[in-house]
């Protein structure tokens, strides 16, 4: 099964590795990328409230007997609720103070979500298991495709894809889109911009609670799983282009697979790649692929 | 006739409207921008299906009025009501709904609007909004680019958009701020028409204008500001009297 000096099997493998994580950095740059194009802040607690998603998923089973397919629904709606009450009680009181507030703030929340997990449950990580109706795989012939990781990956294209179709083509899209650019105005001709604010934080973190949900069965729900990946993922939101919703989405899956391949060809240079890429979009375009150029 | 600048205005017993027809009357207005008091006990009022003007030099406060109006400003003190209804502890989003339509000055095109996505943004705040079917008759360019970015139209064109979006809300008392600026003069004979035609709806307009010979013809009354107050007020049959002292004012 080579091809060259290449094997087929290794090379699929990362790639699909790559899919999958493409699919959470997706998933979480989506919701970062709506949150800063409405509120204009960077909201560094994204990270914890992923693994807020993936620990509510595992508390609920453990005490509440909540199965995953109820999980993938609750979660979304505990952790978006959780980021209204952040939103309108935290970030809200000081919407008008420079937006560096609103970062250090968010940081700080994110760290004592982290530390309140740690101080709980401990550092290492809980398993979940898969879903009896998502378990096996099959063989593709050039590659095993595990069913678990088939479906991350088909919820999180449907996901970012919905979430792109509503903000792009439908009306509610156009209100987002016009509260990005002019909220003053917005608000002027009758709509109600910060209940609108409030309930796209409260989706833009819902997404990020859901991307827990599905990372609870492949990887161990741990308090610092949530930090690990929120680096990676502000670079995505950097390269592709601060608040731009296509290009997360688009960013998010291709640097996936980026990673995933330098895994498969240059394994060293696998965990740095994607900061690689980040400095050559910065110094090259600085905007961002999908950018606009202010 | 000079309208002492603090005064209540007594200027309502010199027109033919009654109080009653009052869509909007403003008492004692303040407004600042954080530390900045921008405007300085603004009266003023316009009746049902009048078309009053806001005339006076850049930074004398009369877009400031407008926004005000809007409680787009920092803070604003006094009273503004709109229909008999006091707005002035109101959100800028309920205001609209008591049927106030607002054309900004910058237009306030959106650029990640198509054409279309820009006319039907305002949600309706009356019922009898101008239809869609109407405006696209009106404007046949908006009808022709409707899928355009907004921001890609001509500065008439997107003109058009700005008024036409706020005809369709069905607004029935509309701010304009500086419509006629930086336009051929061409356009500005199609919006002459345009606010004919909004004014035989019956509809209520109050019309910040830099261009004089737009607004003197087709407005019934003119407020002149200076430095944050209303220091003149002139009717249409007063123009030709007062001519003298408007060029004074505004340097025409």
């Amino acid at each position: 099964m080579s091809f060259l000096d290449i094997n087929i099997f290794g090379l699929m493998g990362q790639l699909l590795v790559g899919l999958i994580n493409g699919s959470f950095y997706a998933l979480l740059a989506l919701g970062l990328a709506i949150i800063f194009g409405l509120l204009r802040i960077i909201n560094f607690a994204q990270g914890a409230l992923y693994m807020l998603g993936a620990f509510v998923a595992w508390l609920g089973l453990q005490h509440l007997g909540m199965n995953y397919w109820v999980a993938l629904f609750v979660v979304p709606v505990v952790v978006g609720l959780i980021g209204i009450l952040m939103e309108r009680f935290f970030i809200r009181p000081i919407a008008n103070e420079d937006h560096l507030y609103s970062l250090l703030l968010t940081f700080g929340l994110a760290l004592i979500l982290q530390g309140t997990f740690t101080h709980m449950f401990g550092s290492s990580g809980m398993s979940y298991n898969i879903p009896d109706a998502l378990k096996g795989g099959n063989n593709l012939g050039f590659m095993y495709l595990p069913t678990y990781r088939a479906w991350i990956i088909l919820v999180s294209l449907v996901v970012c894809l919905g979430a792109w179709w509503v903000i792009e083509k439908t009306s509610l899209g156009s209100y987002l889109r016009a509260g990005t650019e002019n909220p003053a105005l917005l608000q002027a001709f009758g709509v109600n911009v910060p209940m609108m604010i409030t309930l796209t934080f409260g989706f833009g973190v819902a997404l990020a609670g859901l991307a827990g949900v599905l990372a609870a069965p492949i990887y161990s729900v741990s308090p610092d799983m949530g930090s690990n990946i929120l680096i990676v993922v502000f670079a995505i939101v950097v390269i592709g282009g601060m608040g731009s919703i296509g290009g997360a989405i688009l960013t998010g899956l291709g640097m996936g697979v980026v990673e995933g391949l330098t895994k498969y060809f240059y394994p060293e240079a696998s965990t740095t790649v994607i900061f690689m890429v980040m400095v050559l979009v910065l110094l090259l375009k600085p905007a961002g692929l999908f950018g606009k150029e202010a | 006739m000079n309208t002492p600048v603090e005064s209540q205005p007594q200027a309502a017993d010199r027109t033919p409207h009654k109080t009653g027809d009052e869509k909007l009357r403003i008492t004692d207005l303040h407004s600042f921008y954080g530390e900045s008091h921008i405007l300085h006990g603004i009266d003023l009022y316009v009746n049902k299906g009048e078309m009053a003007t806001l005339l006076g030099r850049n930074g004398s406060g009369r877009s400031t009025t407008l926004k005000s109006i809007m409680n787009l400003v920092g803070r604003r003190t006094g009273s503004i009501m709109v229909n008999g209804r006091e707005t002035i502890e109101m959100p800028s989003h309920q205001i609209a709904y008591l049927g106030l339509g607002y054309c900004p000055e910058e237009r306030g095109i959106f650029s990640s609007l198509n054409v279309e996505e820009n006319l039907m943004l305002p949600p309706a705040v009356r019922s009898d909004g101008v239809s869609v079917e109407e405006i696209y008759e009106m404007f046949p360019n908006l009808y022709e680019r409707r899928f355009s970015q907004g921001t890609r139209l001509s500065g008439g064109e997107q003109q058009m958009l700005a008024l036409a979006r706020i005809m369709r809300s069905g607004a029935n008392i509309l701010l304009l701020d500086e419509i006629t600026e930086g336009l051929a003069p061409v356009i500005v004979q199609k919006l002459a028409e345009v606010l004919d035609q909004l004014k035989k709806r019956g509809l209520t307009i109050l019309l910040v204008e830099q261009n004089f010979h737009f607004a003197a013809p087709i407005a019934d009354r003119h407020y002149v500001m200076e430095h944050g107050h209303i220091v003149e007020e002139i009717h249409q049959h007063e123009l030709e009297s007062k001519k003298e002292l408007l060029n004074t004012y505004l340097g025409v």
